[in-house]
């Protein structure tokens, strides 16, 4: 199986490159389109700024790409943001393949949230074994609101989209590669789609 | 009986607002790539290799790792990316390095390897522009400034090289300050109550934790599960970090989160 992470500058791809390295598979970090297009599984990283992360993203070319991948793509943390419409964090259009805007969170919890927290009302396979209130560890600022594309939900002050699916895209607020056996799990029922 | 009343209310409450759930730290310092301090693990196969104790501390239900270099070796940036690489490699929970980071090349280098998040301390206090550039190249996310403090006639104030050298700056305006440069959380440490083991020091944690809005890690002075307890509830912590006494096997870390499950505190079983 060819797993490629994107690479584009934006995002701990060594330790999702190292939690499928975990689970007996090894995964290419490449921002080249033909190996991405090639690919049986994409994942898109990122973690940092919204905005910077999208100029990156734009510079590489890779945003015109993305949206057109027809094998199953999974987006995570800011990666699944920037798949959205738009993200509030420095006014950054998005690639518009969830049907969603990332919005910040309010004062009345502590931004970022960071830690773990829990995931439920799961409705994909990528939850395969997975337990309804499992733990996941998060770091984010910003949140998708509850929509019509969420395979999971998250509370943190109010609930939230933790989890989105759209046809081969998906995308989780979460750090699978983070989250311990669970995470890994998530990781591994991915590659198995 | 109202005293009793109140209290569940307040935990009740407190469960309610979220699901985030307190963390359990325990810290590694490491010298030379390898861990400083003993560690009493019959289990361990080396006992200096912190790749090791790190997975050990994962399966045993660790939340986060914070590994804290005191290397002053010329080969300690090396040395130092060479173990972030590992534990990046084995261990699937998420974890800071600190100790000696001074520059945004510094982090970079060390985020690249496989690190969650980066501690800043002297650096962060000589260079306070050092928390902007940081957090505007990496995200606040990853940045934790460590902030060492002890109380002189009756004011907590910022000290630098463990505690040894004392400074002018104010814990809670510095606090608020590093906050307001886009610090992503802040590791307090008091060296008034650190190496103690009589609890952490929760006026001044439950003061910092309603001053800003940014997550805040105890440390310095845990010895029994109740101090767990006591910093979550009255210094109103969102995790706490300790070293010894999961080194030493004083407290197992399942143990802790059951007792704090008991005391209806938010923790990930």
């Amino acid at each position: 199986m060819k797993i490629v992470i994107i690479n584009y500058g934006a995002g701990n791809i060594q330790s999702i490159k190292f939690a499928i390295q975990r689970l007996g598979y090894e995964a290419v970090l490449s921002h080249d389109e033909v190996a991405i297009r090639n690919a049986d599984k994409v994942i898109f990283p990122g973690v940092g700024e919204a905005s910077s992360a999208m100029e990156m993203l734009k510079a590489s070319g890779l945003d015109k790409v993305i949206p057109t991948l027809k094998q199953p793509v999974l987006g995570i943390c800011l990666g699944m943001q920037l798949m959205c419409n738009s993200c509030e964090e420095g006014d950054t259009q998005g690639l518009g393949i969830f049907d969603c805007d990332v919005i910040k969170f309010d004062n009345s919890e502590k931004v970022p949230q960071i830690g773990w927290n829990q995931i439920e009302n799961l409705k994909s396979d990528l939850f395969k074994g997975i337990n309804d209130k499992e733990y996941m560890y998060l770091v984010h600022s910003f949140y998708v609101p509850l929509n019509d594309e969420a395979i999971a939900t998250t509370e943190y002050g109010i609930k939230y989209a933790s989890a989105l699916q759209k046809d081969n895209f998906y995308g989780v607020q979460f750090h699978p590669e983070k989250s311990s056996k669970a995470g890994a799990q998530i990781l591994q029922n991915f590659l198995e789609l | 009986m109202f005293l009793q009343n109140t209290f569940n209310f307040s935990t009740f409450n407190f469960q309610l607002r979220n699901m985030l759930t307190k963390r359990i730290i325990p810290c590694l310092d490491i010298k030379n790539g390898r861990t400083v301090k003993g560690v009493n693990f019959v289990d361990l196969r080396d006992a200096g290799d912190p790749v090791e104790l790190a997975e050990i501390y994962a399966n045993e239900g660790a939340d986060e790792l914070v590994f804290l270099d005191i290397t002053a070796t010329e080969q300690r940036r090396k040395t130092l990316v060479e173990l972030v690489m590992h534990v990046a490699e084995k261990v699937n929970i998420p974890f800071t390095v600190g100790g000696g980071i001074s520059s945004v090349e510094d982090v970079e280098i060390l985020l690249n390897s496989g690190a969650d998040k980066v501690s800043i301390n002297s650096s962060a206090v000589k260079n306070p522009q050092l928390i902007n550039e940081l957090a505007g190249k990496f995200g606040s996310q990853c940045i934790v400034v460590a902030i060492d403090a002890k109380q002189i006639e009756g004011e907590w104030m910022v000290h630098l090289v463990g505690g040894k050298v004392p400074t002018d700056i104010k814990l809670f305006d510095w606090a608020k300050e590093v906050e307001q440069r886009g610090a992503g959380e802040i590791l307090f440490t008091s060296m008034d109550h650190d190496g103690t083991k009589n609890g952490f020091a929760n006026e001044a944690l439950a003061y910092l934790s309603e001053l800003v809005n940014i997550p805040i890690i105890a440390s310095g002075g845990a010895g029994t599960m109740q101090h767990f307890t006591d910093t979550f509830i009255e210094g109103k912590a969102d995790a706490a970090l300790a070293a010894s006494v999961f080194h030493f096997k004083e407290i197992e870390i399942i143990d802790l989160k059951n007792e704090l499950k008991r005391n209806n505190i938010p923790v990930r079983l």
